[in-house]
C-alpha cells in the first residue's frame, strides 16, 4: 500500500492505461500544461503531445471527435474541465456517443470516457458547482461512475477506459487533495459494484462521491448515540449494484439515500422508488431522501451552504428514522 | 487547392464515357432507389420520415467514386445517395427504411441512422451538422494511428449555422488533419431558404476564414464534382491539411417525403429541373458517343434492380424483439426486472 491524492490516483490511472494500450489518448483544454487541476501534470512528458492533446476551447469538438476516434480504433479520454462545461457537448453525448452502437445494429463501438469533474468546490457559484449525475443516469448507452476514494479513483478510472461503451465519470473537485491508501500494482475496480464502507444492523446509508465521507462521519456519531448504520458507497450508478443495497436494506428495514445533487429527480429517487418496489413490506421506515433543494448553488458561503447535505442532516434524518433504536 | 474548371459542357468528346457511363449507373440507381422509397409510402411501408436526395445525385456520386472502400465517409440525414454510391446493399439500406431483419442496422436505426462500416460508411446522422465534429474526430484517429486513409464528411447548406461548424473545421484545420468537408448546397435549411438565414458570403468564405482551401461548384455538374473530389483528396493525401468544397445543387423535393414544397417559387424549380443532373450528363455522355441503347440500360437496369430490392424488402419479417435489448451497452442490464 501507498498514500496517494485522489488527484494522483487519477493520474496514476491515465498513466498506466496509456503504457498498456497504445490506442487511448487523452483530449482537452489545457491538458499540456497538466489540466486545469494538474490531474495530467507531466503526462505530456511522458506520452507526448499527439497523446496529451491541448484542445481549443471547443466543448462540442472535444466530445464528437472523441466520438469519431472512438469509432476509428482508438480510446480517447474526453477532459471536460467541469462538469457543467459538457452540457456544451450534450448532443455529441447523449444523441451521438451513447446510441450509435444500437443505432447502428452493434455495427462498432464507442470506448471513451469523459471526465467531468463535479460538485460544489467553496464559492465556485452556480456554472461551476452542480453535480447533474442523473441526467446522465436516465440515458440508456452511458456508464455512469462517481468515486469517492483515491483507490477507487484509480482502479474505476482504469476499468472505465477498458471499457467499450462510452462512461461519464464523475470526479468530485473537493476530493482533489483528499489522501488514501491505493494497492501497489494493478488495481482494477469493477464497474457497478458497491462498496460497503461500513456494516451496521439499524439503518443503510446509500450514498456516492464526496457524500460519502459526510455519511461515514454521521455513522461514526450516530455509533456514539447507539445507532449502527450501514454505509453503501455506490460508486457506480449506472449499472447501480441493486443486489447489494437490497440486501442491506432487508437487513435494516430502513434506507436514508444521500447526495450532493438536487434532491427533486435525482439519482437517489431511483434508488428509494427500487427500494419501496421490491421491499416495502421489509421497511420499518419511510425511505428518506436527502439532497440539495431545488436552488442553484450560490456563492457566498452561507447561501452555498444551504445546498449541502452535511453530516448534521444525515444524523438527524437517521436519528428520526430510528427513534425506536435509540430509545431502547 | 487548384482551381479545376472542369465542366459537362465543357468537356465534348474528351468526355471519359466509360468512367462517366458508369457514374450514370449510380446517379440513376440512386434516383431509383428514392423513388421507390418514396413511392412505399403509399403502402405504408417506409415508417418514419425519410428526405429524399432526389436532384443531388451528381454530388454523392461524384465524391464517392474517388474514395477507397476503407476511406470513411459520414453522411446526414438525406443520405441515401451518398450511403449508396459508397458501396452499400441497396437491399440492406431499403430494409433499414422499412425497419425489416436484415437491414443495414438490424432495423434499428432507419433511414436517418444509415451506417455501413464494412464500406467506410460512419453514418448517417439525424442532427444536422453533428457529423463535422464527429468526421474530425475520425481523422485524428487516423492521423494518430499514422494511417493513409482520409474521411469525407458531407454536410447540407443548414449545417452552416451551426456551430459545431465552427468548432470543427477549426479543429480540423489547427490538428492538419485529412478530412475533405463538403456543403452540399441544395438551397433549404428543412423548408426555409438558407439564404434568408445565412450571414455573409457563405460556406465557401466561411472555410476560407479558418485556412482551408475553398471552392464553389456546380453539384449538378458530376464532371465538375468528380474533378473537384479527385483534386481535393489528392491534397488530403500530399498532407496539405482539411479541404472544402462546396457544391451548389437544388432539391428536387419537400424536406421530407410527405412534404409537398408549397413554399417553393414554380419558376424556380422549373428553372432547376432543366438542369437536371442525371438529364445533362446523358446528354453529355449522347455527344460524346456513347449509344442510346447504353443510356437507356442506365436507367431501366437501375429501376429493375430497385423493384426488385423493393419487392424482398417488403416481404422480409420484422426483427426480432429481443434486439431491442442488444447493443445498448455491455454494463448493466437494461430490462426493468422485479425483484424475487
Amino acid at each position: 500500500m501507498s498514500v496517494i491524492s485522489y488527484l494522483e490516483a487519477g493520474k496514476r490511472a491515465v498513466r498506466e492505461e496509456m503504457q498498456r494500450d497504445p490506442t487511448v489518448w487523452a483530449l482537452g483544454e489545457d491538458l499540456g500544461r497538466g489540466g486545469v487541476f494538474g490531474q495530467y501534470k507531466g503526462l505530456i512528458d511522458e506520452f507526448g503531445p499527439e497523446r496529451i492533446a491541448d484542445t481549443p476551447i471547443s466543448e462540442a469538438c472535444i466530445m464528437g471527435a472523441a466520438v469519431g476516434a472512438a469509432m476509428t480504433g482508438t480510446r480517447p479520454i474526453v477532459e471536460m474541465r467541469f462538469s457543467d462545461f459538457a452540457l456544451c457537448a450534450i448532443d455529441e453525448l447523449v444523441n451521438q456517443a451513447a446510441k450509435a452502437r444500437f443505432m447502428f445494429g452493434g455495427q462498432m463501438r464507442v470506448p471513451m470516457v469523459v471526465r467531468e469533474p463535479t460538485g460544489m468546490w467553496r464559492s465556485s457559484a452556480a456554472q461551476h458547482s452542480q453535480s447533474l449525475e442523473s441526467w446522465y443516469t436516465h440515458i440508456p448507452g452511458l456508464v455512469v461512475v462517481a468515486p469517492a476514494t483515491p483507490a477507487d479513483n484509480l482502479g474505476l478510472l482504469k476499468s472505465a477506459i477498458r471499457n467499450d461503451d462510452p462512461v461519464v465519470y464523475l470526479e468530485h473537485k473537493n476530493l482533489w487533495p483528499l489522501e488514501g491508501e491505493v494497492p501497489e500494482g494493478e488495481h482494477l475496480v469493477p464497474l457497478g459494484e458497491a462498496q460497503i464502507v461500513r456494516t451496521g444492523r439499524d439503518l443503510t446509508l446509500v450514498t456516492w462521491s464526496a457524500t460519502r465521507h459526510s455519511c461515514v462521519a454521521a455513522a461514526d456519531a450516530l455509533e456514539k448515540q447507539g445507532i449502527e448504520a450501514e454505509v453503501i458507497d455506490l460508486r457506480t450508478l449506472w449499472p447501480w449494484d441493486r443486489d447489494r443495497v437490497l440486501a442491506s436494506v432487508e437487513k435494516t428495514g430502513r434506507l436514508i439515500v444521500a447526495h450532493e445533487a438536487v434532491a427533486v429527480s435525482g439519482f437517489g429517487a431511483e434508488i428509494a422508488a427500487t427500494v419501496a418496489e421490491a421491499l416495502h413490506h421489509r421497511l420499518k421506515a419511510p425511505v428518506q431522501r436527502l439532497g440539495a433543494p431545488r436552488i442553484p448553488i450560490a456563492y457566498a458561503p452561507p447561501l452555498e451552504d444551504e445546498a449541502r447535505v452535511t453530516e448534521k442532516k444525515i444524523i438527524d434524518a437517521a436519528k428520526a428514522l430510528c427513534l425506536p433504536v435509540a430509545a431502547s | 487547392m487548384t482551381i479545376i474548371q472542369a465542366t459537362l459542357e465543357g468537356a465534348g468528346a474528351n468526355l471519359d464515357t466509360g468512367r462517366f457511363t458508369a457514374m450514370l449507373d449510380t446517379m440513376w440507381r440512386i434516383r431509383a432507389f428514392e423513388e421507390l422509397a418514396v413511392r412505399s409510402l403509399d403502402e405504408k411501408l417506409v415508417l418514419g420520415a425519410i428526405h429524399p436526395s432526389i436532384g443531388q445525385e451528381a454530388c454523392a456520386a461524384g465524391i464517392c467514386c474517388n474514395m477507397e472502400r476503407e476511406d470513411l465517409l459520414l453522411s446526414t440525414h438525406r443520405g441515401h445517395g451518398h450511403t449508396l454510391a459508397k458501396g452499400a446493399d441497396a437491399l440492406a439500406m431499403m430494409r433499414e427504411l422499412f425497419g425489416r431483419d436484415g437491414g443495414t442496422c438490424g432495423g434499428k436505426g432507419g433511414s436517418m441512422h444509415i451506417a455501413d462500416f464494412d464500406v467506410g460508411m460512419l453514418g448517417a446522422n439525424g442532427v444536422v451538422a453533428a457529423n463535422i465534429t464527429i468526421a474530425a474526430g475520425a481523422a485524428h484517429a487516423l492521423k494518430l494511428r499514422g494511417e493513409k486513409r482520409v474521411v469525407v464528411c458531407i454536410f447540407g447548406d443548414g449545417a452552416i449555422n451551426r456551430g459545431p461548424f465552427l468548432e470543427g473545421l477549426n479543429w480540423a484545420k489547427v490538428f492538419d488533419l485529412p478530412v475533405l468537408f463538403v456543403c452540399e448546397d441544395n438551397n433549404f435549411s428543412a423548408t426555409t431558404h438558407t439564404a434568408a438565414m445565412t450571414a455573409g458570403p457563405g460556406a465557401a468564405a466561411r472555410a476560407q476564414s479558418l485556412g482551408l482551401p475553398a471552392q464553389t461548384i456546380d453539384g449538378n455538374d458530376v464532371v465538375a464534382v468528380d474533378a473537384a473530389t479527385r483534386n481535393a483528396l489528392a491534397a488530403l493525401h500530399a498532407g496539405e491539411g482539411p479541404q472544402f468544397l462546396h457544391c451548389k445543387t437544388y432539391r428536387m423535393t419537400g424536406h421530407t417525403a410527405v412534404d409537398a414544397a408549397a413554399y417553393r417559387d414554380p419558376a424556380e424549380v422549373t428553372r432547376w429541373r432543366e438542369r437536371d443532373p442525371i438529364t445533362r450528363l446523358g446528354e453529355a455522355l449522347r455527344l460524346a458517343g456513347v449509344s442510346e441503347a447504353r443510356l437507356e440500360e442506365a436507367r431501366t437496369k437501375a429501376y429493375a434492380e430497385m423493384e426488385e430490392v423493393y419487392a424482398t424488402a417488403r416481404d422480409t419479417a420484422w426483427p426480432d424483439v429481443a434486439g431491442a435489448y442488444r447493443d445498448v451497452q455491455d454494463c448493466g442490464d437494461p430490462q426493468v426486472r422485479p425483484y424475487s
